[in-house]
């Protein structure tokens, strides 16, 4: 705590003006350079990012090529949207568990709307991402209105949406017999010549879209200043219930998308699984320096975060590291992550 | 009074009740044109409870308030801001992870399209508003990298940008020091005009006499009396807030020192601050430690139990040199350090006070196995709660529901439990109200007399001088002097302490 001040003699002076002095003490001490402390994080996780590869590059000749690389992309693509949705809400403070059992559901979803219902497939697309938006909707409800612990509130909707999953689609796969172009979604391979698939290039604009939303628009701002101080933000008059229900839907609509991708690579919407997913994302958010206290984290970070958890992932696998040990690495790349992102902090 | 003229703000019979509380009861004020209205009133009085009600962030249950004459419905603390009303809470409201500019226009941003945001834009506005209050703050800083000062300055900016007419302050200058509460009064001064008017509300005296018109009082969430400040003493308004004479003038009576002393410091020297500090304390005296901000006294109290690294010094317990390098190995040598960061570091908020009492000698209150033994420790609670007065409906009462002169009672029982000869308090009234300050008076004595060796660190210099049996002054690091209690006045403390080494270096 700062030390306390004596008053020195009481009213001596009746109108003193400020002394030249008395600013000069204000003025001091202004950091410089605060700019560039803010793109350390980003710079120290991509630095990792390039390491990796590189350390992977040398250990196989088969990991530094196109196809791998695309394929590393194509992994990223499902738990990165997902990541970019969750990284809103993880900045506002909370945390959404239910992304992982959601994003299923809205698979399952998807197969109702398209196989069951037979609707057309623009439709049934564009439901089910409104689906996923449902589900952080409710989520967003019962944080902000009924004041339930992000924790809690995401636990309960990642249980519903595992059970429902379940309930709707009897336990059994639903195939998209009746929209064979569904799968194209995901796969479609958008440069002739190559293997590059639509699903990859909709992340990429995703990404786009988040980092926009994140740094340029009121709902970023709004983001942020929740993260930073909630109840200071109310008492400037900014309306923080109705924000953060839009923060967690936004993180819905993330969901239903990464609902459609996934049942779209599969061809068919699996209706178990997804458990799990949510920390993979949660991770990808963390190593990329955003504070699951709130108030810091960028669409960046998440990106490289979710990129080196696939890099990670895929190149062991290439090395032919047992699957067993993939997940020990991973455990240990976050740790470590998170422990140089708090000796950062602590210095700065 | 001022029949015919209307106030600027007025507030009539308005009261608010809380379950189990009536906050306010039929409370007037009465703020004119052009004036600077003190709100004064012990911890609890409603002060707070008012600038809510303002603020919009409360609806009051009766009452009104009317703006120039004209009623108003205080709808939230939006529509307060827009009104002309603002307000600067006690604690900070700003988001340490946006940018100055951004803090000062949440909630108004400018919006391109309904959802875009121009940064640019923001950060002229703001230097713009800096221009006008004379303000030395860069817009695009981020609020974290401010000192607390300059954080203060980005509240007072915040709520000036909203062309305000009535500006609340609530305890401004709580951590500031004096060059920064000159230059908040001087924007003070500035803001005030025929059309607006200032409340401000503060527990320093001195601080009253120099910037206010007038003084209103609340006890216990009723209207007391207003006074023009100039005719007024200080100790009429005391009266007013605690509903008794309290005397700002008593001295200990003289006493000598017997015996060895209990603790005794010698050369003590930190890398940063503290150089060749030397004093002795010895039992059944109170030594008060005075000195500026940042002179080193809390540094001596954190050198001393280990909690700091010393550089060089000698500490001797009862005659015999000891090494301490850390709290807990100067708790076992019976010295107590109770910080000025009660909240922090003094108490569990959410434990029971009976667990407070006994967490630092728990070991003592469990069975070999480890097995808690819960009847003693009821024991010990209920016997220091008698003993201390410890105001609280039973022992395992939450810390959080006691005052805080009952907190600062918890610290104090924990260490007695502990067995603690020599109590080191630092601060030990802060954010205590005026009565219950008393009572701690009281004890600090009584513990004095019983043979405990007191040191007290205190910023108020009527305090040190009500308690102590000497004085310690600092100054940048250094001991200036170590005076009687019949030697000592305030002229002469705060000489020794702007004792500065070296002309035109201030202690930092």
């Amino acid at each position: 705590m700062s030390p306390t001040t004596t008053k020195p003699e009481t009213g001596s002076t009746g109108g003193s003006t400020p002394s030249t002095s008395a600013y000069a003490a204000i003025e001091a001490g202004k950091p410089r350079f605060a700019w560039l402390r803010g793109s350390l994080q980003q710079l120290l996780a991509f630095a990792s990012l390039i390491v990796i590869v590189a350390v992977f590059s040398f250990a196989s000749p088969h990991f530094f090529t196109a196809n791998n690389l695309v394929s590393i992309l194509t992994a990223a693509t499902v738990t990165g949207i997902l990541a970019l949705g969750t990284t809103f809400v993880i900045i506002t403070g909370g945390i959404d568990l239910s992304i992982g059992t959601g994003m299923v559901l809205c698979g399952v979803m998807a197969g109702v709307f398209l196989t069951y219902l037979g609707w057309p497939l623009w439709l049934g697309v564009t439901a089910t991402i409104l689906f996923g938006a449902l589900i952080g909707l409710i989520n967003g409800v019962n944080v902000s209105v009924l004041g339930i612990p992000p924790f809690i509130a995401t636990l309960g909707m990642m249980l519903i949406a595992a059970g429902l999953s379940l309930v709707i689609s009897g336990t059994k796969p639903i195939y998209f017999t009746e929209t064979p172009d569904f799968q194209s979604i995901m796969n479609l391979s958008i440069i002739p010549g190559m293997r590059f698939p639509l699903g990859v290039a909709i992340f990429i604009v995703m990404i786009i879209v988040a980092a926009v939303l994140l740094s340029k628009t009121i709902l970023g701002r709004y983001t942020f200043s929740i993260g930073s101080n909630e109840a200071a933000t109310a008492l400037s008059g900014v309306n923080v219930r109705r924000w953060k229900i839009t923060i967690y839907t936004l993180a819905g609509l993330f969901v239903g998308l990464a609902g459609v991708l996934s049942a779209s690579r599969l061809s068919s919407a699996q209706p178990t699984g997804g458990m799990g997913l949510e920390l993979e994302a949660i991770a990808a958010v963390v190593i990329g320096g955003t504070s699951l206290q709130g108030g810091k984290g960028s669409i960046v970070g998440t990106v490289i975060g979710a990129l080196i958890m696939a890099v990670l992932t895929n190149g062991l696998r290439i090395i032919s590291v047992p699957q067993e040990w993939q997940s020990v690495a991973v455990g240990i790349v976050i740790l470590v992550a998170v422990y140089l992102d708090m000796l950062r902090r602590r210095r700065g | 009074m001022t029949a015919g003229t209307t106030a600027l703000l007025e507030v009539e019979g308005v009261s608010k009740g809380f379950p189990g509380v009536q906050a306010l009861a039929d409370v007037q004020l009465e703020l004119r044109h052009g004036e600077v209205l003190a709100l004064v009133g012990e911890n609890g009085a409603g002060k707070s409870t008012l600038m809510k009600l303002l603020a919009g962030i409360y609806t009051p249950d009766a009452g009104t308030f009317r703006l120039n004459g004209r009623e108003l419905a205080i709808e939230g603390p939006r529509h307060a801001q827009e009104l002309g009303i603002s307000i600067i809470h006690q604690e900070f409201n700003l988001m340490p992870d946006l940018t100055v500019a951004q803090n000062i226009f949440i909630g108004r941003e400018h919006r391109q399209a309904g959802l875009f945001l121009d940064d640019r834009a923001l950060n002229r506005r703001a230097q713009e508003l800096f221009d006008r209050l004379g303000l030395a703050l860069d817009p695009a800083e981020r609020v974290e990298q401010l000192t607390v000062a300059r954080q203060q300055m980005v509240e007072i900016a915040k709520a000036l940008s909203f062309d305000a007419k009535v500006l609340i302050m609530d305890e401004p200058t709580a951590a500031l020091n004096d060059a920064e509460v000159d230059v908040l009064f001087e924007l003070i001064e500035r803001f005030r005009t025929p059309e607006t008017g200032v409340i401000y509300i503060s527990h320093r005296m001195e601080e009253l006499a120099r910037i206010s018109d007038r003084i209103s009082v609340l006890r216990d969430g009723r209207y007391v009396g207003t006074r023009v400040t100039a005719e007024t003493a200080p100790s009429e308004i005391i009266s007013l807030m605690v509903g008794r004479e309290i005397s700002g003038e008593q001295r200990p009576a003289p006493r000598q020192p017997e015996g060895e002393p209990v603790l005794s410091v010698r050369g003590l020297t930190t890398r940063h601050l503290l150089r060749d500090v030397s004093f002795d304390v010895h039992a059944g005296e109170i030594l008060g430690f005075a000195g500026l901000m940042g002179a080193g006294r809390t540094e001596v109290a954190r050198a001393i139990v280990g909690a700091d690294r010393r550089e060089s010094g000698e500490i001797r317990v009862r005659g015999r040199a000891v090494a301490i390098s850390s709290p807990a190995e100067a708790a076992g040598l019976g010295i107590g350090y109770l910080s000025e960061d009660r909240k922090q570091l003094g108490v569990l908020l959410e434990r029971s006070v009976r667990e407070n009492i006994v967490l630092s000698s728990l070991r003592d209150y469990a069975s070999r196995s480890g097995f808690v033994r819960d009847g003693r420790i009821e024991a010990t609670g209920r016997e220091y709660v008698e003993k201390l007065r410890i105001k609280t409906p039973s022992t395992a009462q939450l810390v959080r529901n006691l005052s805080g002169g009952n907190q600062q009672k918890v610290v104090i029982a924990k260490w007695l439990v502990k067995d603690c000869d020599v109590l080191i308090f630092d601060e030990p009234t802060r954010g205590i109200d005026v009565g219950a300050k008393e009572e701690i008076y009281a004890l600090l004595r009584r513990l004095a007399d019983e043979g405990k060796a007191i040191v007290m660190i205190s910023s108020e210099l009527p305090e040190v001088l009500r308690l102590s049996d000497r004085i310690a002054v600092m100054a940048e690091g250094r001991l200036t002097a170590v005076l009687d209690n019949a030697e000592a006045t305030q002229e002469n403390l705060m000489d020794y302490a702007t004792r500065f080494s070296s002309e035109g270096t201030i202690a930092r």
